[in-house]
């Protein structure tokens, strides 16, 4: 490390310092702030929660109360959070057996076509969010295009898991296509060759060679995709607005401005930081390993 | 060659005609509802389901209802711009200079704050937005709902774009060309300023496009840690009105948002190859994606 020793040994703390203030403040410790309020307790009167900073307090009723109610007789969140895993788990399949295809043909097969391609893919990535849903609200209304094209009249928008999954679909798959594609790009396209050439068909040079290569990158694109699909709440909203399609983030979005509930949106928001977590490790750990690698 | 015509009936992988059909439907899928949408913005009447005729009475033609008229689609728009604006100031530097001091400092703390910066990218929004919702609330910082608590979400939402980007762009670099700068006689500073900032130029305009357009279309965090309407961006408008009979006004909206983003990815594009050609690293579109 020939730089260190000309004095440039300070550099890099002192450029790195206010981005590591600003994540331990704005990052790591509102985490605990959640922490203090979930297990902190209720003004009295003005049902505002009120944080206890200090964890040998700790006051576990929230967290209970949430807890027994998953399941059970009086288990109304229950149903929520199974829904919100069926949702997560349906969409990103639907969306990998969508993507792969779209990602494999423009990184590997789309010749001069591929600069068009690759933008009109990206496209949606600047469109926001709230307009694509706004967009298939239009289509999907009673009036709307959908009903006068198909036969019979279909009142869509009003809690219809199939409309919510695929209004996931629709959102979530650009961001995996995008990984998708980033990935299969850098693979060396001379293994697939050199297995044609020790006499692999094209079929099988693609489920032994590139298939097995693709797994790392096809695991990062699906959790890109189920992470933020975790947290959604406004796909049901939009598209449905029915507390029978409602999802863990419908729960968070409920309670979270309800007096006298915020400690139960702590509770959820706990809950799904827990099961995100692992991903989350899973993620940081391979993008770590690639940048060793570089 | 014989039976070229129905040779990709017997191995549909020969030319990749499945693939393309599907990639072209799933374009039309994805590209046609936002385009119908775009439409109807235009519509003469009220209805966002029954064209009516062209007209731009929904852009600045209805003196009460129009975007240019209606003085909360209207704020809504100023503050879409304001956040976008001054997320992307503050978020760009700091995260270049993250990257930058990641990449020159070994040790425990800074592979930590690494790890923290790549957990912030995909954790799921709603997790950051309702804690420091209770940031806000709960703990006494010179920091409101409103602007300032929206700028502070979104700039630690978006702090990893910079940050992912910058230091792939110096994985290429190497350190050879800061180590002649100094033998010449520049101070480590000087080199940072003078040798590598120029070379990470298309990394630091791609990352400022994608903060930005990402921004004005953020959603989560704006709205949990926006005081009242008047600092409700154009996204929350629209989630708070398409299932309240909107007129195609909220259409209108969206286009302008979906305009300002193209018009933002265009022109960055526009910078990120000019700057690329001079500096002889010439980038595709590929870039523009994120993935570093």
């Amino acid at each position: 490390m020939s730089t260190e020793d000309r004095g440039n040994r300070f550099l890099g703390p002192v450029l790195a310092l206010p981005g590591i203030v600003w994540l331990l403040v704005f990052f790591l410790a509102p985490l605990y702030v959640v922490l203090a309020v979930v297990f902190g307790g209720l003004d009295p009167i003005f049902r505002t929660a009120v944080p206890i900073w200090n964890p040998a307090y700790w006051d576990t009723t929230q967290m209970r109360y949430v807890l027994e109610h998953i399941v059970g007789p009086t288990g109304f969140f229950g149903p929520a959070l199974l829904r919100t895993a069926v949702y997560v788990v349906t969409a990103s399949l639907l969306c990998l057996v969508i993507a792969f295809p779209i990602a494999y043909y423009v990184a590997r097969l789309a010749g001069r076509w591929r600069g068009l391609l690759l933008a009109l893919l990206i496209a949606p990535f600047w469109i926001s969010y709230m307009m694509r849903m706004l967009a298939w609200v239009n289509l999907l209304a009673n009036d709307g295009l959908v009903n006068r094209i198909l036969p019979g009249q279909v009142d869509w928008l009003s809690g219809r898991s199939e409309v919510v999954v695929l209004g996931l679909v629709y959102g979530y798959v650009p961001y995996m296509i995008i990984p998708l594609y980033a990935g299969l790009d850098r693979l060396p396209q001379s293994l697939v060759e050199a297995a044609r050439d020790l006499g692999a068909s094209r079929t099988s040079a693609f489920f032994r060679v590139t298939m097995p290569m693709c797994r790392p990158i096809v695991v990062a694109s699906v959790l890109l995709t189920c992470l933020p699909m975790l947290g959604d709440y406004y796909t049901s909203d939009l598209l449905s607005g029915s507390p029978q399609t409602s999802m863990v983030g419908n729960l968070i979005n409920e309670t979270v401005l309800t007096p006298g509930q915020t400690g139960q949106a702590g509770a959820f928001v706990l809950l799904v930081l827990l099961v995100s977590l692992l991903p989350m490790i899973y993620y940081v750990r391979s993008v770590s390993r690639d940048e060793a690698g570089l | 060659m014989s039976g070229r015509r129905t040779g990709w009936w017997r191995d549909p992988w020969r030319k990749p005609r499945i693939l393309v059909a599907i990639t072209v439907g799933y374009l039309l899928w994805s590209l046609l509802p936002v385009l119908v949408a775009v439409l109807f913005s235009f519509n003469d009447g009220k209805s966002r389901t029954v064209w009516q005729g062209f007209s731009m009475r929904w852009y600045w033609g209805d003196p009460y209802r129009s975007v240019w008229y209606d003085d909360s689609l209207h704020a809504a728009l100023v503050q879409t711009l304001r956040l976008g604006i001054i997320t992307t100031l503050i978020t760009v530097p700091l995260g270049v200079a993250l990257a930058i001091g990641l990449d020159r400092w070994h040790g425990r703390l800074p592979s930590g704050a690494n790890a923290a910066l790549l957990l912030s990218f995909v954790i799921p929004e709603i997790l950051l937005a309702v804690a420091l919702l209770f940031v806000v609330t709960n703990v006494a910082l010179p920091i409101a709902l409103g602007t300032s608590a929206q700028v502070v979400g979104l700039v630690t939402y978006q702090i990893a774009y910079p940050a992912v980007l910058v230091r792939a762009r110096l994985a290429t670099i190497g350190t050879q060309y800061e180590e002649a700068a100094m033998d010449l006689g520049a101070s480590p500073m000087q080199a940072q300023r003078r040798v590598i900032l120029p070379m990470l130029m298309p990394a630091i305009v791609a990352s400022a496009v994608l903060v930005f357009a990402d921004v004005i279309d953020d959603f989560v965090i704006v709205r949990y840690l926006s005081g009242d309407s008047s600092t409700e961006p154009t996204s929350v408008k629209i989630y708070n009105t398409a299932r309240a009979a909107p007129t195609p006004a909220l259409n209108a909206l969206a286009t302008l948002m979906l305009v300002t983003a193209m018009l933002a990815v265009v022109l960055g594009f526009a910078i990120y190859r000019w700057i690329g050609r001079r500096s002889g690293h010439d980038g595709g579109i590929g870039s523009f994606t994120g993935e570093a």
